[in-house]
């Protein structure tokens, strides 16, 4: 074995007048950090293992443990930083391509924390959600822009197929398989509770969930992995997944070491295959091809359904974004470069795709422009960290929002970034059966639940703040914005003002 | 230098009232002007104006236009895209009694035109639409010149300085309607010239409104995919544009579209039986960026007819009352009492429940 060129990146710490000797950490670590030397009676740790989930620290019972960031630098470079170094380090040994998981964390900026939201003073009341009743309830879906009259005058009340949420945030897409089974059945049992709805990804359904399908939104991918009838039928709405925002552009792979059991069978692909979805839908090489794929999937489910195409944010989004809503979809979803994934190439998750701020604000002034913003609804997606996050998405145009990284953390998610491993030790980015029940789907449901709770409380009082009783009077409505330390380009796309004006 | 009104937003409280006559008998202005009185407190000296339905029978089957322009020049660029899109049979300067309450005029036009039938038919508009289109056209274009009342028979008076003020100014004693409506204005910022008054107008409907919507941008955003322009960026231009979109375009009924902007809260619409519910989810959510949050009371006035609506929450006072053949309307019961002392049946309409009252029909 040739010289280890790179010094672990934390540091376990072990306060050893506190260690009991327990061995929960050692139990804990899938990554195998923790060992007992029996002859010495010490527990040592392999730091080169530990990726900084902090299960051991969690469960350490006497909080005898601690994960802390290794000083062991190299010397400091302004444009060398260790993070280049030792990827370079990392591929002159493997020859390969880096992979990461969950979103990019380099430092762009990050939109939402320069924009500030408005509220009542004087000219008009500010309202009390205590007191007075304050609505989150949203529709998605085409909504078209002329009423009929029958013979009789009579209006005619027919809408095409819409996807009613009780606050306008949703489950993104994981699929069973980049997560474990527990954390779908938490994701699909909080849905339900709480009135909105979660995403297969494109893993299939598995069969004890279809009864959530009145609360699940089922996915088309490109590999069209667990796609046949009943599956499009059993979902509240069905989306055709073009692209993702940690990677744009490029498909998706699970090693056949994960295709096992159930997730063959949900995948519908023999066990040990590896599940390749490619990079484009081979049946949509352009715009009209994918006009082609949404009447295919609305002539299968009877056009009960609504249609979500999802694309990742990239340069020309706003073109694209009106292209899809004239190719019959129903609702548009767009997922922003921050946005987190199982498993990417680093240089893609880091480098491609834009804010989904600025792609956001471009995509509605764009339906907009063109008149045909009431024909489609708009989520967003990558990243939603808060509900703070969520009122500016919907001041700025959005009809709701999609979250996935925060439903995570609240599964117990450190977010250490390692889930492309498979040996996560929450029990979620994992198939082992030892760590997957890690995670009981009771308290993960109930820990979704109050999550939402909490948020749809807080947007009620930003709502309240404003004076704003109903969620659809916030969409779109950029006056209750303002931006701090932008320019002036970014403030005209964002299409708000500065602080002060 | 100081901004004008439409470079920026003024919030504005304000005062309402309108009198209507549902047997169509005419009244002089003198009335609705001595209903701003008792309400003098609500309105700063900012802005002022009425709407008078049925004062023009010798032109009723000719929109009447009412322009203000800033000097000669502007009237000589209007004038010349009027006579190129329109036949003008009458032009007059809107006539005034000077006095020192009101100052800073513009000039004041009105013209009696039809749109040139050579138009219509290379714009492939009908009238009303036409009309629309070339009032955005000056409002937005033509710098100097705005059109602040559009109808037929019908017309608005409007400037800035107390209501009591400016109805005596317009010399409304003058003039006999079915139906006034009018506004005292009690705007946070000086406006600098006369527009963002009310009334606001667009074609036969014109609407006078108290209260600061919370809801504006995303109404603004929305109707302007429609071919309106806001301009003035208040709260009134944009309720009177989402009027004229539901009333005229969509052609709902007046029930449908007070169920459009001030829709009933989700809890409400699930207690009511289906095929209402059905109705009201409809509205709710084919035009849900066209509900109005916020404190507002409005009266909408269209040809033959008034109608008085308030947000849902009732978060602004509105009273209506009787007398006779008359419907009395008002920010304040003190108002009504100044236009008829024994009005009778007095009462709050709640929040969200349109008040609709039509002149008898063949009256008007």
């Amino acid at each position: 074995m040739g010289i280890n060129y790179i010094y672990p990146e934390f540091e376990v710490v072990r306060n050893d007048a506190r260690c009991i000797r327990c061995r929960v950490c050692e139990r804990q670590c899938s990554n195998q950090v923790h060992q007992y030397d029996k002859d010495l009676d010490l527990m040592i740790s392999d730091e080169s293992k530990c990726v900084n989930c902090k299960r051991c620290v969690s469960l350490c019972p006497t909080r005898a443990l601690k994960v802390v960031k290794s000083d062991c630098l190299l010397r400091e470079n302004a444009n060398w930083s260790n993070d280049n170094i030792n990827e370079v380090y990392k591929q002159a040994g493997s020859g390969g391509v880096l992979l990461s998981s969950m979103g990019n964390p380099k430092p762009f900026p990050v939109y939402w924390d320069k924009i500030l939201i408005n509220a009542s003073q004087v000219t008009n009341p500010s309202i009390d959600p205590l007191r007075e009743p304050m609505e989150t309830k949203v529709f998605l879906g085409k909504k078209g822009s002329d009423i009929k009259h029958d013979e009789n005058g009579k209006l005619i009340t027919k809408l095409p197929p819409q996807l009613e949420l009780s606050m306008p945030v949703m489950f993104s897409a994981m699929s069973y398989g980049s997560i474990s089974y527990n954390a779908h059945e938490s994701l699909a049992r909080a849905a339900t509770a709480l009135g909105i709805c979660y995403n297969t990804g494109e893993g299939g359904l598995h069969e004890d969930f279809y009864c959530y399908g009145p609360n699940t939104v089922v996915q088309v991918a490109s590999g069209r992995f667990g796609v046949f009838k009943d599956y499009l039928e059993a979902g509240a709405a069905v989306e055709i997944k073009i692209g993702q925002g940690a990677k744009p552009g490029i498909g998706g792979h699970l090693p056949g070491t994960k295709i096992v059991g159930d997730i063959s069978r949900t995948r519908m692909i023999p066990e040990g295959s590896d599940a390749i979805s490619p990079a484009p839908h081979h049946d949509i090489y352009s715009i009209e091809d994918l006009r082609q794929l949404v009447f295919s999937l609305k002539e299968a489910t009877e056009y009960k359904k609504p249609v979500i195409v999802k694309v990742a944010a990239v340069h020309n989004i706003a073109a694209i974004a009106s292209g899809i809503a004239r190719s019959g979809a129903d609702i548009i979803a767009i997922d922003g470069y921050r946005g987190g994934t199982g498993a990417a190439p680093t240089r893609i998750r880091d480098n491609v795709g834009i804010p989904i701020e600025l792609a956001l604000a471009s995509v509605d002034k764009r339906l907009r422009d063109e008149g045909i913003r009431n024909d489609v609804s708009l989520v967003v997606g990558g990243s939603i960290r808060s509900s703070s996050d969520v009122v500016k998405a919907i001041a700025l145009g959005a009809d709701a929002c999609y979250i996935a990284t925060a439903a995570l953390l609240a599964l117990g998610c450190h977010l250490c970034r390692t889930c492309h491993t498979g040996l996560c030790n929450w029990g979620i980015a994992t198939q082992k059966p030892e760590l997957v029940k890690r995670l009981n789907p009771d308290i993960g449901s109930e820990r979704l639940i109050n999550l939402m709770n909490a948020w749809r409380h807080e947007i009620k009082e930003l709502m309240g703040g404003m004076g704003i009783n109903s969620i659809e009077a916030l969409r779109g409505n950029r006056l209750m914005l303002r931006g701090v330390g932008l320019n002036e380009k970014e403030l005209e796309i964002l299409g708000i003002s500065h602080a002060g004006e | 230098m100081r901004q004008l009104e439409g470079q920026i937003r003024i919030p504005s409280g304000c005062a309402i009232s309108a009198v209507i006559s549902r047997d169509g008998r005419r009244m002089t202005g003198e009335k609705i002007i001595e209903s701003l009185k008792p309400m003098h407190d609500r309105s700063n000296g900012l802005g002022g104006g009425f709407a008078g339905y049925g004062i023009y029978p010798r032109y009723k089957d000719y929109y009447a236009l009412h322009i203000f322009y800033n000097d000669d020049l502007c009237r000589t660029e209007c004038e010349s895209y009027l006579r190129t899109n329109f036949v003008i049979v009458q032009a007059e300067i809107i006539p005034v009694r000077k006095m020192p309450a009101i100052t800073n005029e513009p000039l004041i036009y009105r013209y009696f035109a039809q749109p040139l039938p050579s138009m219509l038919m290379t714009w492939q508009l009908d009238e009303d639409d036409f009309v629309a289109r070339a009032v955005m056209e000056i409002n937005t274009h033509l710098e100097g010149s705005y059109v602040f009342s559009s109808g037929k028979n019908m017309g608005v008076f409007k400037a800035v300085g107390f209501p009591e003020d400016v109805g005596v100014y317009y010399k409304l004693d003058e003039y006999e309607a079915y139906s006034w409506t009018a506004h005292g204005r009690y705007p946070t910022n000086t406006p600098g010239w006369w527009g963002g008054a009310h009334p606001f107008s667009l074609l036969n409907y014109s609407i006078v409104h108290n209260g600061e919507i919370s809801s504006y941008d995303a109404n603004r955003r929305f109707i302007e995919m429609f071919g309106y322009k806001c301009t003035l960026q208040t709260d009134t231009e944009v309720i009177a544009y989402i009027t004229d979109f539901l009333l005229r375009r969509q052609k709902l009924t007046l029930e449908e579209t007070a169920s459009t902007i001030a829709a009933p809260f989700w809890s409400t619409i699930e207690r009511r039986p289906p095929e209402e519910r059905e109705k009201l989810t409809y509205l709710r959510t084919i035009y849900s960026n066209l509900l109005i949050t916020g404190p507002f009371s409005i009266i909408v006035g269209f040809e033959g007819g008034l109608m008085a609506l308030n947000d849902r929450l009732k978060l602004r006072s509105m009273v209506v009352a009787e007398k006779d053949d008359k419907v009395l309307i008002a920010s304040e019961e003190a108002a009504i009492r100044a236009m008829e002392p024994d009005a009778a049946h007095v009462y709050a309409p709640a929040g969200g429940e349109p008040v609709i009252v039509k002149v008898k029909d063949g009256a008007y």
